[in-house]
């Protein structure tokens, strides 16, 4: 069974009188496992796409199955549970909180999902570890790299061992050392069977995976399945 | 479970409102000051209003006072002419109270002289209370040591006197008074007996303090009571004053007469009665009545307004406190926009953001109630020390004080929390 499926998915804004459709009929279908890539245009809906297949943003119409299950008409109490359980955002600009460190970021989806404190700080710890900071796990998001910052945000987008793990640009930010090793994770995470979308400009990351959406004026322009 | 939520949130609320020390602390103080002005406000109000409670019940609910009064001066148709103006309350006026009101208990004549006391070469100024054995009853004074005056003393116009501690303590010092002689305008009266403190049996003016009548008797210091009759033959009911050329020479036979009723609803009628009885025997208005039960009603009436006035303005501290937090609630949550589209996206529910930023008003207005309740029961304190004036701390006020901090946060905290909440997580994620 697919994880992700649309079936004609539209977004528009309406802007005053005038209609702007930025995500138009959009038929998606996402295997358990694949590791998928959206490129395209700036302005072309990426971002869109990937908020709406991240439950953050609703669709106009159409209608989103996520694991089976009708999400396109729920409501914000069970959306927000949908995105503390099913999934898993890693953001351009890591989007750590300030104020905690990087345990309690780690924490915080498990937290919001009603996990007890032992059992989410020993799993932050080893998630931490995981992504290459078991000796940080005390220090707060200035005081770490980009690259470790976004190694943090993987390890909080994984916290509750999600359906799909969405990426929008993962690695805009970083530079290509960096921005290497946030991509071996990415693959890593492959590997365990996590169904990954990632949206990108960068060639180079979109041949790392198996399929390649490439949107245009919010249409899906064509796609390319890779050999491997 | 929910103790760990709590802890997470306490933690969480705390560790945002430290990065931002400074404006936490302002906002803090805001509610400090709110919250000690409505207790030291309480506390005044509460003070003042117990003394003047304390002074009217000292007066004696079931007692009716009839003060001799000046009347308007007339105007003087003999230029220097020596002149004597007769007024005031006579011994005819206590017969007839006595005689025709039938719910007089006692009626008790009381002559007020102001003189000098000596003993030894000692020497200070009192009032010389002339009255009868069964003052005792009317008024709050406590026998501490010998006897009251009695009828003997009354019938033999006997040469005795009952002193106030604060006469025995200036005048005798180290000596036991009892026994001794105290010479007041060349004669010896023997001491019989010490009352307690007499705050002041000249106050029936409910609301000025003992210290300002103090002040105005001219460093009158206590009491001497000595029996009526003795008083009537030994000092003179005339006084001199000048004014301007003409010498004017006044005579008053009684300061005052009390009156104590049977019960405390007989006070009012009688009271009427009273009235019309003295107009009768008075064309000037030379004389005044006093309810001590009119003034404690007065006095609840008073302190009701008092309250309100200060409850009032304590109130709109507090408010202006509430907006404060407010603000910076607002200030905080468009600060905190894109904190709260992380949250939203890693699976906050709406209701998450709400706690979350209503906890942190709350911690602001809980530290800063308790803090105020602090100062709030120490200011009363200093305001006692250097304004001399009464307060009174109820648990009630710390009750409400808190009890309204409380209700400050979650009525202020809780638009802004909202706010937060229904931001739309995709807007607040792009919010710089
Ligand atoms: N709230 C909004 N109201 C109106 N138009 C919007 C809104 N959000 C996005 N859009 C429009 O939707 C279109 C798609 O935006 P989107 O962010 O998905 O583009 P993108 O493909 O992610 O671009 P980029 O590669 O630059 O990130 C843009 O033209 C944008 O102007
Ligand atoms: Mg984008």
């Amino acid at each position: 069974m697919s994880v992700v499926n649309t079936k004609k998915l539209c977004k528009a804004y309406q802007l005053g009188s005038f209609n702007l459709s930025v995500l138009c009929d959009i038929d998606l279908e996402i295997e358990q496992g694949q590791y998928v890539a959206i490129m395209g245009p700036s302005g072309s809906g990426k971002s869109t796409l990937l908020n709406l297949l991240g439950c953050l943003d609703k669709p106009s119409s159409g209608k989103y199955f996520l694991d089976g299950k009708d999400v396109s008409s729920l409501d914000d109490n069970e959306l927000s549970l949908i995105r503390g359980n099913r999934i898993g955002f890693i953001f351009q600009s890591y989007n750590l909180i300030n104020q905690l460190n990087v345990i309690e970021n780690i924490e915080l989806p498990m937290y919001y999902q009603g996990m007890s404190e032992s059992k989410s700080a020993a799993r932050a710890r080893e998630l931490a570890a995981k992504v290459g900071l078991g000796d940080r796990v005390k220090h707060r998001p200035f005081e770490l790299s980009g690259g470790q910052q976004q190694r943090v945000a993987i390890a909080r987008a994984i916290a509750n061992d999600p359906v799909i793990i969405l990426a929008d640009e993962p690695t805009g930010n970083l530079d290509s050392a960096s921005g290497a090793d946030i991509l071996s994770i990415l693959d890593d995470l492959h590997q365990q069977g996590k169904t990954l979308i990632v949206v990108t400009h960068d060639e180079e990351i979109a041949s790392r995976t198996q399929r390649i959406i490439h949107l245009l004026d919010g249409r899906i322009e064509r796609e390319i399945h890779n050999g491997n | 479970m929910l103790l760990f939520r709590l802890k997470h949130t306490i933690e969480l609320g705390a560790k945002s409102l430290w990065m931002h020390r400074l404006r936490s602390s302002l906002t803090i103080l805001g509610v400090v000051f709110g919250v000690c002005s409505v207790i030291a406000m309480l506390a005044i109000g509460e003070g003042a209003s117990r003394q003047a409670q304390d002074s009217i019940e000292k007066l004696g609910s079931r007692n009716i006072i009839i003060e001799t009064v000046k009347p308007p001066e007339q105007q003087k148709d003999s230029g220097n002419v020596e002149k004597v103006r007769n007024y005031g309350l006579t011994y005819s006026d206590a017969e007839s109270i006595r005689n025709t009101l039938k719910s007089v208990e006692v009626a008790v004549p009381v002559r007020i002289i102001s003189q000098a006391a000596r003993y030894n070469s000692r020497k200070v100024a009192v009032n010389v209370l002339g009255t009868v054995p069964w003052y005792e009853e009317v008024s709050s004074i406590k026998i501490i040591d010998g006897r009251f005056l009695s009828a003997i003393d009354l019938k033999h116009q006997l040469a005795v006197c009952v002193v106030d501690e604060q006469v025995a303590r200036k005048l005798f010092t180290f000596d036991d008074p009892i026994g001794l002689d105290v010479k007041i305008q060349g004669y010896y009266y023997r001491v019989v007996g010490i009352t307690g403190k007499s705050v002041d049996s000249e106050m029936t003016d409910a609301f000025s303090d003992s210290k300002v009548v103090s002040k105005s008797n001219g460093g009158v210091i206590g009491n001497i009571y000595v029996p009526i009759t003795t008083a009537k033959c030994r000092f003179s009911e005339f006084s001199f004053q000048m004014s301007g050329n003409s010498r004017n020479a006044e005579r008053v036979e009684l300061q005052k007469i009390i009156i104590k009723v049977g019960s405390n609803e007989e006070v009012l009628p009688t009271r009427d009665v009273l009235d019309s009885l003295l107009s009768r025997l008075h064309k000037k208005q030379d004389y005044r009545i006093v309810v001590p039960l009119e003034l404690l009603r007065q006095a609840a009436q008073t302190r009701r307004i008092f309250s309100i006035v200060l409850g009032s303005i304590a109130a709109i501290s507090l408010l202006v406190g509430g907006i404060g937090i407010m603000n910076i609630m607002l200030a905080t949550v468009s600060e905190r926009t894109r904190e709260i589209g992380i949250r939203r996206a890693i699976g906050a529910r709406k209701w998450d953001i709400i706690i979350q930023f209503l906890s942190e008003t709350l911690m602001l207005t809980l530290v800063g109630g308790i803090l105020g309740i602090v100062l709030g029961t120490f200011i009363p304190f200093l305001v006692t020390h250097f304004g001399h004036m009464p307060t009174v701390i109820t648990p009630i006020s710390l009750i409400l004080a808190f009890g309204i901090s409380v209700g400050i946060g979650i009525i202020f905290g809780l638009y802004p929390a909202c706010r937060a909440a229904n931001m739309d997580p995709i807007k607040s994620l792009r919010h710089e």
